[in-house]
Formats: C-alpha cells, sequence, structure tokens
C-alpha cells in the first residue's frame, strides 16, 4: 500500500471536521456550478481556446487576476475564521478551533494572501498593463508566461488540497525551523507549504526575467527609460527584485526540503544547523518580497493620481529615483524582522537605520501624488477614491513601521498584534488598494466593460472603514501586551477590542462582496457599460491609444513615443487614437499552445507526490512534464501570421465600433 | 523624567536634549507625547507596554512616544494636505486654479525631500544611540547590589528557570528582589521562542543550541506577566509564567521556601520535564541543577558554543 | 471620438516589414537577453548555496572534516574533466559557425562523453563518502557540501540532457535558426557552469582542505 499511496491513508481525510467538509463541500458545489454554466453555455471550445492556452498577455493577465480574487475568498474566510476565534476565546472559554486547527489556519491565510492573492493581483496587473504601455505586442516570452501562470495555478491547487488531503503547516507563514523541522512537525503540511511555494515560486522567477527581457527590450521606438510610464518602471524594479530574491527562497525552502526529506542538517538544532540561518536567508527574500508587492501598486496609483488629476505626475524623475532607492534598499533591511535574535546593538542600529532611510523615497513618492493633486481637476471616480484611501491609510502603516524599525521599540513591539496591525496597514492599505485601484482602472482596457460606479463605490467605503474597525483595535492590543497567533487568552481587558475587530472583518466582508457584485453586475449590464473609446479615463498613457479590448496584436502599427505621457501628447498634438496605419503589414504572432497549462497540471501531480512520499507520481509526472516541454520544444511551427489585408479588416472594424459612440 | 542606571547609556531624554538645538522644540514635543499618551491611557485599559515598571522598559516606552511624535511632524501635514488638495481642486470647483500642465517645481522637490531626510537622520541618532542603550546584552547597574543570575530554559511549552546560585530551579514562576539587577541567560530545549516580561523589558529569543541575553530591574514589588512572545506549536498560547518582583526580605524566604519544598532537578527530573509536551503549573526544585544550560547548549553544539548567537 | 480618416499624424514609420530572417534575429536578441537574466538568478542561487556553505561549512558536529576527507587530486582531474568539456564546447561553437552540421554533432558527442565523465567521477566520489559514512546527513557541514556540488551536479546533468535533445534536433533540422539559437545558449549555460564550479573548487576543495 505504501508503494501506491505512500503516506496518505483514509484517515488523513478530515471526515470528522464540520468545519473543513463544509468547506470541503462548499468548493465542490462552486466548482460544478462552474463546470455546468460553462456546460450550459457550451463554452468549453471558447474557454479552452481563448483562455486555458493563450499566450496573449491580456488573457494570461485576466486568468492571473480571477485566480487572485479567487483565494482572496479563501485567505479571507481563513481571516474571518481567525477573528472569530480570538473574539470568542476569552478562557475558560477555548473557542470554536483546537490549536491544531487553528494553527493551520493563520499559517494557511498568511501564504495564500501573499503567494495566491497579492502575487496573482501584481503579476496579473502587469500582464495587462505593460505591454500595452510599452506599445509592445506581447511580452518577449509568451509561451513562459503561460507557463508560469499554470505554476502559480498549481502551487494554489496544492494549498487547497492540503484542506481536504492532510493538514496545511501549522508552523505561522514564514515556517521557521525547528518547529517546521520533521522531528516537530512530523505531518504532510509543512511539505504542502514547501511544495506548493516552490512550484508557484518557478512560475514567479520565470515571470520575472520575462517582463525585464520585455522592458528593456520591447518598447515602443522613442521611449527611452526615461520616457516610460511609472508602472512600467515600478514593474520593472519589482522584477529586478524577483530575479535577484526569488532564487534565496527557493534554496531556502528546497533546504528546509532536504532537512525534512534527506535528513539533513541544515536548519536542525543538532548535527551543526543553524536555525538562524534560515530566518536570515527567508527574510532575505521576504524583505525585497515585500516590495515586490507594493511597487506595482505605487505604480497604480501614480498613473491613477495623474490621470484623474487630468496632470502629468508631479515630479517624475524624483518618481523614479525613489523607486529605484526603495529597490536597492529593500536588499539591505531585512536583519529587522529579527532585532530580538541577539545581535550586537551596532549590527541592530545599523538594519534599524537602513529601514528607516526607505520611508525618505516613500515619504518623497507621498508628497509627489500630493502635489499632482494639486492645481489639478481631480474626479473622484472609484480608482481614484482607492488612491486617496491609500495615501492617509499608508501614512499610518509607514508611521508604524518606522516605529518598529527602531531596535529599542521593537523589543517590545515584536511579534506582538501591533505588529500584525502594521503590516496589514501596509499590505490592505497599500496593495489590496492598490490591486482595487489598478482593477477599476484597467477592467475597462482588459475587458471592454466599465465596471459599475456606485457598486465600486460601495466595496471601497466598506473597505476603507473596515480596515480602520479591524486593524487599528490589534495596534491598541498590542500596547496591551498581547502578541499574535493566540490561539486562546486569560486577559479579560482584550476581548472588546478583539470583538470589535471581528466587526472591521464583517465590514470588510460587505466591501468583498460589493466588489463580487460589482464585476458580476458590470458583465451583466456589459452593453451600457461598454467602452467603445479605448480611452473612458482620458488617459495619459499608451494602452489608452488601443481600443478596449484591445485587438490580438496590441497595436496594428508600433507607436513611436517622444515623451513622457505619450499617449496624452499625441492627443495633445490632435492626433492620436485611431490613426490608420498605411500601409498594414503582416502580423506574426505566436500560437496557442497547451504546453504551459499540461506542464502546470502535471506539477500538481509531482507536487501531490512529493508531499505524500508517493514516488511512482514523482516520476510520472516529472516525466510528462519533461515530455511536455520537450514536444513544445520540437514543435516548429509556433507562431502564425495575420495577413496585411485580414489586418485592415480587423483595423476597420474597430474604429468603425468606436466611430459609433 | 530618567532614573535610569546604566554605566556607560545615555537616558533617550538626554540624548536627544544634546541633539536639539532648543529647549523650546523638546518641550513640545514632549507635549505632543504626553498628549499622545494620555489618549492612549484614557481608553481605560491597561497597556503594559506603556505603563512600565522598570528603567529598560521605562525608556522603551518614552523611545515609542518620541520617534511617533517626530513622525507626526510630517505625517499629519500628508494627510491633511491629502483631503486639502483632494477637495479644493475637486473637478467641480470652479473656483480653484488648475494648472494642467505644471508638474514640476524645484523648490517642493528640494522640500519633499530634505523634510523626511531631517526627520529620518534625526530618528536614525535616536535609532543609533538607544539601541546601543537598550541593548538586552548590556549590563545594568543597581543601588550597588550584585547582579542575580537565572538561567532560562524554553520547554513544550513552559518555562524552566534555574537559580545558579541560589541552586535553586522553578518552573513557569520567576522571582527576584526590586531594585536589583537581573541577567538572564537564555536557551531552548525545542523550537524557537521568544521570552518576554512586557512591564518589565524588551523580549530576546531562546534558541537551542545558542545563549541570548536580557538584563532588567524591576522598580516595584509587583506580579507580573511573562509570555513566549514567538509561536512555537499547539501549546503556545499557555506558555506563559509569572515574574514575581518581591523586597529582598521577601525574596529570601521565596528562595528558601523553594529550597524547602522543591525536588531535584536531576536528568531524570529535566528529561520528565522536557517530555511532556504541555503546559505546567508552577513546579519548585532543589537542588536546582546549575550546569543545565551549558550542557542544553553543549548537547546541541557538541564543541563548546561560540559567544553567543549573532555576535 | 472618430479620426478615422486623420493622414499620418506625426507616426513616423519604423520599417515594419516582417520577414522569418528578421523575426529570428529579433527572437534570438531576445532570447540571448533573457538567458542572461536567468544565468543571473542562477548566480543568485549559487551564491546563496556559497553563503550556505560558508556558514555551516566548519559545523562538522564532532564528524569527519573535509581535510580528513576530500581527495584533492581526485578533484583536480575533476576540473581538468570539466574544463575540458568546455572547450570541446567551444569546438561545436565553431563549427556551427562554420555551419559545419557533421562536425558541430561530433564535437557535441565529445562535449557530451566529457561531461557525463565529470558527472560520474561525481557520483564516485558521493558514493565513496556515504560508504565511509560521511553522507549528507552527517552534519550541517557535509549537507551543505552535498548540497552545493550536488545542486553543481544537477545543472551539468541537465546540460548533458539538453545536449541529447538539441543533438537530436540537429541530426533531424540541420543547423537551422532555431538550432543555432540553442545551441548558443546551451554554450553560454556550460561555459556558466565551468565558472561556477571553480567558485566550489576554491571554497569548498581548496579551503576546506588547506
Amino acid at each position: 500500500m505504501n508503494l501506491i499511496f505512500g503516506k496518505l491513508t483514509l484517515e488523513q481525510i478530515p471526515y470528522n471536521e464540520p468545519i473543513i467538509m463544509g468547506a470541503v463541500g462548499g468548493a465542490a458545489l462552486l466548482v460544478l456550478a462552474v463546470v455546468a454554466v460553462i456546460t450550459w453555455y457550451g463554452r468549453w471550445h471558447w474557454l479552452w481556446s481563448e483562455y486555458l492556452t493563450s499566450v496573449d498577455h491580456k488573457k494570461i493577465g485576466i486568468m492571473y487576476i480571477l485566480l487572485g480574487l479567487v483565494m482572496l475568498l479563501r485567505g479571507f474566510a481563513d481571516a474571518i475564521m481567525m477573528r472569530i476565534q480570538q473574539a470568542m476565546a476569552l478562557s475558560p472559554n477555548p473557542g470554536y478551533l483546537p490549536p491544531h486547527h487553528y494553527d493551520q489556519i493563520f499559517s494557511a491565510h498568511g501564504v495564500i494572501m501573499i503567494f495566491f492573492v497579492a502575487m496573482p493581483l501584481v503579476v496579473g496587473l502587469m500582464n495587462i498593463a505593460v505591454p500595452l504601455q510599452i506599445g509592445a505586442r506581447d511580452v518577449a516570452f509568451p509561451f513562459l508566461n503561460s507557463l508560469s501562470f499554470w505554476l502559480t495555478f498549481s502551487g494554489a491547487i496544492l494549498v487547497n488540497a492540503s484542506l481536504i488531503f492532510g493538514e496545511f503547516a501549522k508552523t505561522g507563514w514564514a515556517a521557521y525551523p525547528p518547529l517546521s523541522e520533521l522531528s516537530f512537525s512530523p505531518d504532510v503540511g509543512v511539505d504542502y507549504y514547501i511544495w506548493s511555494l516552490q512550484i508557484s515560486g518557478i512560475g514567479t522567477l520565470l515571470t520575472g526575467v520575462n517582463f525585464l527581457t520585455t522592458i528593456l527590450r520591447m518598447r515602443a521606438p522613442g521611449m527611452k527609460m526615461m520616457r516610460m510610464p511609472i508602472f512600467t518602471w515600478t514593474a520593472f524594479c519589482t522584477n529586478v527584485l524577483i530575479v535577484a530574491a526569488f532564487p534565496i527562497l527557493t534554496v531556502t525552502l528546497a533546504l528546509l526540503g532536504l532537512d525534512r526529506y534527506a535528513g539533513m542538517h541544515f536548519f536542525t538544532n543538532d548535527g551543526g544547523g543553524e536555525q538562524m540561518m534560515y530566518v536570515n536567508l527567508f527574510w532575505a527574500w521576504g524583505h525585497p518580497e515585500v516590495y515586490i508587492l507594493v511597487l506595482p501598486a505605487f505604480g497604480v496609483f501614480s498613473e491613477v493620481v495623474a490621470t484623474f488629476s487630468g496632470k502629468p505626475l508631479f515630479g517624475y524623475k524624483s518618481m523614479v529615483w525613489a523607486t529605484i532607492a526603495i529597490t536597492f534598499f529593500s536588499f539591505v533591511v531585512w536583519l529587522h524582522h529579527f532585532f530580538t535574535m541577539g545581535a550586537g546593538a551596532n549590527v541592530n542600529a545599523f538594519f534599524g537605520i537602513a529601514t528607516m532611510i526607505i520611508a525618505v523615497p516613500t515619504g518623497v513618492k507621498m508628497f509627489n501624488w500630493l502635489f499632482t493633486m494639486f492645481r489639478g481637476r481631480v474626479r473622484f471616480s472609484v480608482p481614484m477614491l482607492w488612491t486617496i484611501g491609500f495615501m492617509i491609510t499608508f501614512t499610518i502603516g509607514g508611521m508604524t513601521g518606522v516605529l518598529l524599525a527602531m531596535p529599542g521599540a521593537d523589543f517590545v513591539l515584536h511579534n506582538s498584534l501591533f505588529l500584525v496591525a502594521h503590516f496589514h496597514n501596509t499590505i490592505i492599505g497599500g496593495v489590496v488598494f492598490g490591486m482595487f485601484a489598478g482593477l477599476n482602472y484597467w477592467f475597462p482596457k482588459a475587458t471592454g466593460i466599465r465596471l459599475s460606479e456606485p457598486l465600486g463605490r460601495a466595496s471601497f467605503w466598506c473597505w476603507l472603514v473596515g480596515f480602520y474597525v479591524a486593524f487599528m483595535p490589534l495596534y491598541v492590543l498590542g500596547f496591551m501586551g498581547m502578541t499574535r497567533r493566540l490561539n486562546h487568552y486569560d486577559n479579560p481587558d482584550w476581548q472588546p477590542w478583539l470583538v470589535l475587530a471581528g466587526f472591521g472583518v464583517a465590514i470588510i466582508a460587505l466591501g468583498i462582496l460589493f466588489s463580487i457584485l460589482q464585476i458580476a453586475w458590470s458583465i451583466w449590464k456589459r452593453d451600457e457599460l461598454r467602452d467603445l473609446s479605448g480611452d473612458p479615463w482620458d488617459g495619459r498613457t499608451l494602452e489608452w491609444a488601443t481600443s478596449s479590448p484591445p485587438p490580438i496584436y496590441n497595436f496594428a502599427e508600433t507607436p513611436r513615443v517622444t515623451e513622457i505621457d505619450a499617449w496624452a501628447n499625441m492627443k495633445a498634438d490632435g492626433g492620436g487614437m485611431f490613426v490608420r496605419s498605411t500601409p498594414y503589414y503582416d502580423i506574426h504572432l505566436p500560437k496557442n499552445t497547451a504546453a504551459g497549462l499540461l506542464i502546470g497540471l502535471f506539477s500538481i501531480g509531482l507536487g501531490f507526490g512529493l508531499v505524500w512520499h508517493i514516488w511512482w507520481m514523482v516520476g510520472l509526472s516529472a516525466l510528462a512534464m519533461l515530455a511536455a516541454l520537450l514536444h513544445r520544444l520540437f514543435q516548429d511551427e509556433i507562431a502564425f501570421i495575420i495577413p496585411a489585408a485580414e489586418v485592415k479588416d480587423m483595423e476597420m472594424q474597430r474604429l468603425e465600433g468606436a466611430g459609433r459612440s | 523624567m530618567s532614573y535610569l542606571k546604566h554605566r556607560p547609556g545615555k537616558s533617550v531624554a538626554s540624548v536627544f536634549r544634546r541633539f536639539t538645538p532648543g529647549k523650546s522644540r523638546l518641550a513640545r514635543l514632549r507635549s505632543a507625547s504626553v498628549v499622545l499618551g494620555f489618549a492612549l491611557l484614557l481608553a481605560g485599559c491597561r497597556f503594559v507596554v506603556l505603563d512600565p515598571s522598570g528603567p529598560i522598559a521605562a525608556k522603551e516606552k518614552q523611545l515609542i512616544l518620541i520617534s511617533t511624535a517626530l513622525m507626526l511632524l510630517v505625517v499629519l501635514p500628508v494627510i491633511i494636505l491629502t483631503l486639502i488638495f483632494a477637495f479644493w481642486y475637486r473637478a467641480s470647483n470652479t473656483r480653484a486654479n488648475a494648472m494642467p500642465t505644471w508638474a514640476h517645481s524645484n523648490a517642493i522637490e528640494v522640500v519633499v525631500w530634505t523634510v523626511p531626510l531631517l526627520i529620518v537622520i534625526t530618528l536614525g541618532w535616536l535609532a543609533w544611540t538607544t539601541t546601543h542603550a537598550l541593548d538586552p546584552y548590556r549590563p545594568l547597574e543597581g543601588n550597588g547590589t550584585p547582579t542575580l543570575e537565572i538561567d532560562v530554559v524554553a520547554l513544550d511549552w513552559k518555562w524552566l528557570f534555574v537559580y545558579p546560585g541560589e541552586n535553586i530551579a522553578t518552573v513557569n514562576e520567576v522571582a527576584f528582589p526590586v531594585d536589583t539587577p537581573v541577567r538572564f541567560q537564555i536557551t531552548s530545549d525545542t523550537v524557537m521562542n521568544s521570552f518576554f516580561i512586557p512591564g518589565l523589558a524588551g523580549q530576546i529569543y531562546a534558541m537551542a543550541g545558542m545563549r541570548t541575553e536580557l538584563s532588567l530591574i524591576a522598580n516595584k514589588p509587583g506580579t507580573f506577566g511573562g509570555l513566549s512572545a514567538n509561536y512555537s506549536g499547539a501549546g503556545f498560547s499557555g506558555m506563559r509564567f509569572k515574574a514575581l518582583a518581591m523586597s529582598p526580605g521577601d525574596f529570601d524566604a521565596w528562595t528558601r521556601k523553594v529550597a524547602a519544598s522543591g525536588r531535584p532537578l536531576d536528568t531524570a527530573a529535566f528529561d520528565d520535564l522536557a517530555k511532556d509536551k504541555s503546559n505546567s503549573p508552577v513546579v519548585y526544585y532543589a537542588p536546582g541543577n546549575p550546569g543545565l544550560l551549558q550542557g542544553l547548549i553543549n548537547k546541541y553544539r557538541h564543541a563548546p558554543p561560540p559567544a553567543h548567537a549573532g555576535h | 471620438m472618430t479620426i478615422l480618416d486623420l493622414p499620418e499624424a506625426h507616426s513616423v514609420h519604423a520599417p515594419q516589414h516582417p520577414s522569418a530572417a528578421a523575426d529570428d534575429a529579433e527572437l534570438t536578441e531576445k532570447t540571448v537577453f533573457g538567458f542572461w537574466l536567468y544565468l543571473m538568478s542562477d548566480v543568485v542561487l549559487f551564491a546563496t548555496l556559497f553563503a550556505v556553505f560558508a556558514v555551516v561549512g566548519r559545523s562538522y558536529a564532532g564528524g569527519p572534516t573535509g581535510q580528513e576527507l576530500f581527495d584533492l587530486p581526485y578533484v583536480l582531474v575533476e576540473t581538468a574533466v570539466l574544463l575540458a568539456s568546455s572547450v570541446a564546447f567551444g569546438f561545436v561553437t565553431l563549427a556551427a559557425q562554420d555551419d559545419r552540421r557533421q562536425a558541430t554533432l561530433l564535437w557535441m558527442a565529445v562535449t557530451f562523453a566529457i561531461g557525463a565523465v565529470f558527472i560520474v567521477m561525481e557520483v564516485y566520489e558521493f558514493h565513496h563518502l556515504i560508504e565511509e559514512g560521511a553522507g549528507p546527513s552527517r552534519s550541517a557541514f557535509l549537507s551543505a557540501y552535498f548540497t552545493l556540488v550536488g545542486t553543481h551536479g544537477l545543472h551539468v546533468a541537465s546540460g548533458l540532457l539538453w545536449m541529447i535533445v538539441t543533438g537530436f534536433q540537429l541530426a533531424r533540422d540541420g543547423l537551422t535558426a532555431t538550432v543555432h539559437r540553442r545551441l548558443g545558449l546551451l554554450g553560454l549555460f556550460w561555459h556558466f557552469l565551468d565558472v561556477i564550479w571553480i567558485v566550489v573548487f576554491t571554497e569548498v576543495y581548496l579551503i576546506g582542505v588547506l
């Protein structure tokens, strides 16, 4: 039996846990419903050819965002469960979640929110916007892009598989050894953690290589680096960070895996292992990761604030240099995650000060957004609301961050709910708000449908108010000495604040509900909300110079760029929008391929087999992945041509469509 | 304001005073921190982190308040200006002076780089000095009383305290006289934990095979909650202990009580304790196995360990 | 907004006639650039492993030390073998540049054979160490040693696999643009692994024995 099923036995399936079984049942019903709808409308072929096998960056971007939003629901369900548990669990009430379940929930919450919500949303927006902003036809390596997505998808599936087969890590999202070593965590939870992050991490690394090549090699003629839209700049810096930081995570997880699978001694208590080496390595990746997430959000805000103030971004150059400075400094601050390790005062002070220095370029950015509104004509569309909400909220998060960077203060605030409040303040107030701003901003570009404004505003206000109600109490609790990850507590003073935080989460839940409604309603009412102009916000950058959604080739003729805000300049010069290309040329595009999808799906088998020590499955999956890759490498005809005449037809049709508006 | 007993250290306030040219600004800052402190205290709950009972915790509190006040100098204007600009330059406001191409001003650039830079320089300087002053490894000086040594071992999921001098040991209860410097030497016989008595001092990790140190002084008698601040597995939430600060007389009585009522902390007793993966009531041991800490470190290191982690 | 019939506006035509040759050139340029970026990420990967070895490279946990284990002359031969395979690949590149298909294939076979010798020598060394009770689970030092050297070995092995695939493609299709491009990347990869090995040799063996 061990040969066939490895460590997997029927007892590993938690039949007796009503909460887990309910979640699994709900998820299964949802999947069945989606399958039924697709079958009913006969859209399988469409789905296969338009999305699943697509190598078009716009389609891949949409799939990334869909993945991020679905996983947001999972991660948020975890958040609700934690808040309810802590609101209840004042001794002698143990709450409704025993430690072995609660500990999995907070670990899964962190992993899912960072790796399978924030990352897919960030990469999704980069996919949709970057090639269009630089006037490119696609990313540099479209097949790799598809592969990246499916590897990320595979990681997400593995995390969710842990819900029904076995369990997830009970170690916290950073999985510090020795707790994550085999001797203290003999179950498969940490193995799910390792392999889901490893597989999706490789996808992310490929994304980094892909987008750097795209941005450095495929910009429209005339678009010098210092003329790139700010979002593209932030995407560039993010991808530099990905290429430089993700290999560290790959190694770190591999070493933890070798400890667990091969009995090695990298991070064990005995045998000469160094647990703090893991902590150093983890954060040498982990701190850049914070900026990998937030820089693109900064980019979104820069685009939004300029567009909706009707002005160029104030201080473009300082914005660029501030971004570059943050990119650099993000690599020299990792030790601030563990001042309490017992390093000397000199070391702590150095890393504390390096951390504070990041506040300077971040402050400059804040002022630049501020002075972009100054003397502008500010339109309060939904993306702009998110931006203003961000500017206020993130400033507070930045302040508490600098406070934590002060080693003397960190000694009492580290590992407390103050810390939890701080990083949610920056991740929700920065990354999540940024992603919602970007989603509302580029949704019309990606789909040709504008999102409903009233529902968008409702979502924004619920998120904003909910955030403050949920997380300000956690700051207070930090000062009251409450540490993070507590399953129960005996201090009655804490309970009212935890109950209040629970209400905050309920308000955020409404915000998420409104977001879902907003998207569903807008798709339902798509005929009324259609964006025919291609430029619904009076945008400034090149993505608005083509129709919504753009034709598969983005631009029939590569635009030429002479200044920053290329599209705003074209409009100001009276030219621009739908200039007809003369003459039309053939366009070469890559064909769809199922190779990325197949490699991704087989990698689920690989990961699952590794988690459960089902070695035949590991071997077969690896062979299948290799076969799919080789098949792809031996394909001769990977491109197709749209002949000039057909391009002309498509363009005329597109222009007439716009002409009706 | 400061009753610090650090030998070479300086108090936060004195450090700050030297930096600030005039006293009026300092006074303003102080009052700002007082207001902030009040606002927090008014909530009517016990803010253990902001209600210190020892000089280290007191300095840490001061540091939090002063840094916060400094940062508010730039944070508040940003928040207020955001609201004002957004409101005044709204598209429907015909009285606002819109300049749709204005996007650069050297004067503003200079200000927006300089102001955060100055504040960060100030904070950085504060960080440098306080990090040294508040280094948990720095020995403290009491009223001439000798330092009390206590070894701490993190176990699943309880704290073992060994008094090498008094030759006693306890679980989940640690006592020391007031106004006496206490030096904890800390290790772990299990996963990483973080040793933390919020009312008295900061925290420091407890790690197997390594020794960390923490010094503190209690200024008033009392019972303080102690805990592990670093998640360490299923029993983590219950991994709490009581820290008793008492008069020297009471402390002597306490040690006698432990010595009289405890059983020996021999290898078997320790193994029982370490293997019993649960939270634990208070237990007393005597004699207390003074070599335990070093023995545990050697167990994981095989060879004599280096000074301690990190250094 | 209809600007259907505006003349060219200010857009200037960059020559956009797509031709197979131009497409291939552009693809090659992008691919080589992307591959360099990948190699940079591999540098970070190895740098991390070097750092790990630097941290625990002396944590013998009572077990054997590098001085006791390593046979420097053997490793020197290993090094010479790897460098020789790199030289052989240089001839692959030259032959491919001259469009000499048979010669290219021949030199690839030579490179492969020498590379395989390296792998065999490494496997033998590992086997020998494990036999002696100095396996990767003996101490942190040995964990780091096996992982670092093994990761390099895995790279060499995947290079060999790549060589088989590209050799097959070359035999089937001749020296097409695709084959040229892949040979170019493989060459970069192969020489890169030499550079990594030099650092491995220095940090692990030389410093370990001296």
